[in-house]
């Protein structure tokens, strides 16, 4: 395995504010009008009882730019190849998330060009009061370059 | 909206169809997200990679499916766990339709939850991304 060198690698922690105009935006990129998201007494009347965002937002909870984790890895022969959101609770507006990046996992499989290595990234996140939130599973596959 | 009492294992659940993928969405998620790379977002750059065009970012195929699974929870269901495998590319003019089916049905810690199968597919049978969600009622 070429890159088992990776597992334990961990980035320096970052605080992400959510706010509710990134949380607007985010949804209406995607497209999606549910008033879960924006309007507040509308979500007080459902399961959540006030506004969330929407379950990809995670991918959008990353640190400022320089600051991501480095994996010193040739990004052409990277791809996303699954991705995974484990929820204790929901993202709400207004939440100041903990966050820390790490390479859980590498692990190989026989492809047809060869083998391919498989990167597991988590991104795990706790509020203000040190309860979890949510991991973010990133599984990055590792292919080799076509020739 | 579904309804916890009338669930069955391997009960289809309404389709969803989005509207075509456009360009400017493809801007939009790209600020919104902060994943810049010119593949989504720069013809020039996805055709020196042998690409006819720019290509959807995974997540908001990913995003599309959690509107759906979001809508389908309506205001009685948690989604506590949501995945998805990345298939085919998706385009820009692209339409994407949203499939479901009940996989599982348990009670855990006294409520009830339901597994979901998700699919997201443009055009017939061609599948870009598959995926699971449980929820809790």
């Amino acid at each position: 395995m070429e890159l088992g060198h990776l597992v334990g690698l961990t980035g320096t922690p970052y605080t992400f504010q959510v706010d509710a105009r990134h949380i607007r935006q985010f949804a209406q990129a995607i497209g999606d009008a549910n008033p879960l998201y924006t309007d507040e007494s509308y979500a007080k009347k459902t399961i959540h009882g006030t506004c969330i965002a929407p379950l990809t937002f995670p991918i959008a909870v990353m640190p400022d730019e320089g600051e991501a984790l480095q994996l010193d890895l040739d990004y052409r022969r990277m791809l996303h190849g699954e991705q995974q959101f484990i929820y204790t609770r929901m993202i709400r507006p207004g939440d100041i998330l903990h966050c820390t990046q790490q390479v859980t996992d590498v692990y190989e499989k026989a492809g047809k060009n060869g083998s391919m290595e498989f990167i597991v990234m988590d991104t795990v996140m706790h509020d203000a009061e040190g309860a979890h939130v949510v991991t973010s599973r990133t599984n990055i596959i590792y292919r080799p370059l076509a020739t | 909206m579904l309804e916890q009492a009338t669930l069955s294992i391997g009960q289809v659940l309404p389709a969803y169809t989005k509207a075509p993928v456009s360009k400017v969405q493809l801007v939009k998620y790209a600020g919104a997200s902060g994943d810049f790379n010119p593949l989504h977002t720069d013809d020039s750059f996805a055709q020196k990679i042998g690409l006819s065009g720019v290509v959807a970012h995974g997540m908001l195929i990913m995003g599309f499916l959690a509107e759906y699974v979001e809508h389908l929870a309506g205001d009685i269901a948690i989604v506590q766990d949501f995945r998805m495998r990345f298939g085919a590319m998706t385009f820009a003019k692209d339409t994407i339709t949203c499939r479901g089916v009940i996989k599982e049905l348990f009670e855990k810690d006294g409520k009830h939850h339901a597994i979901l199968t998700l699919y997201a597919e443009k055009g017939p049978e061609e599948i870009v991304g598959s995926g699971e969600a449980i929820l809790q009622f």
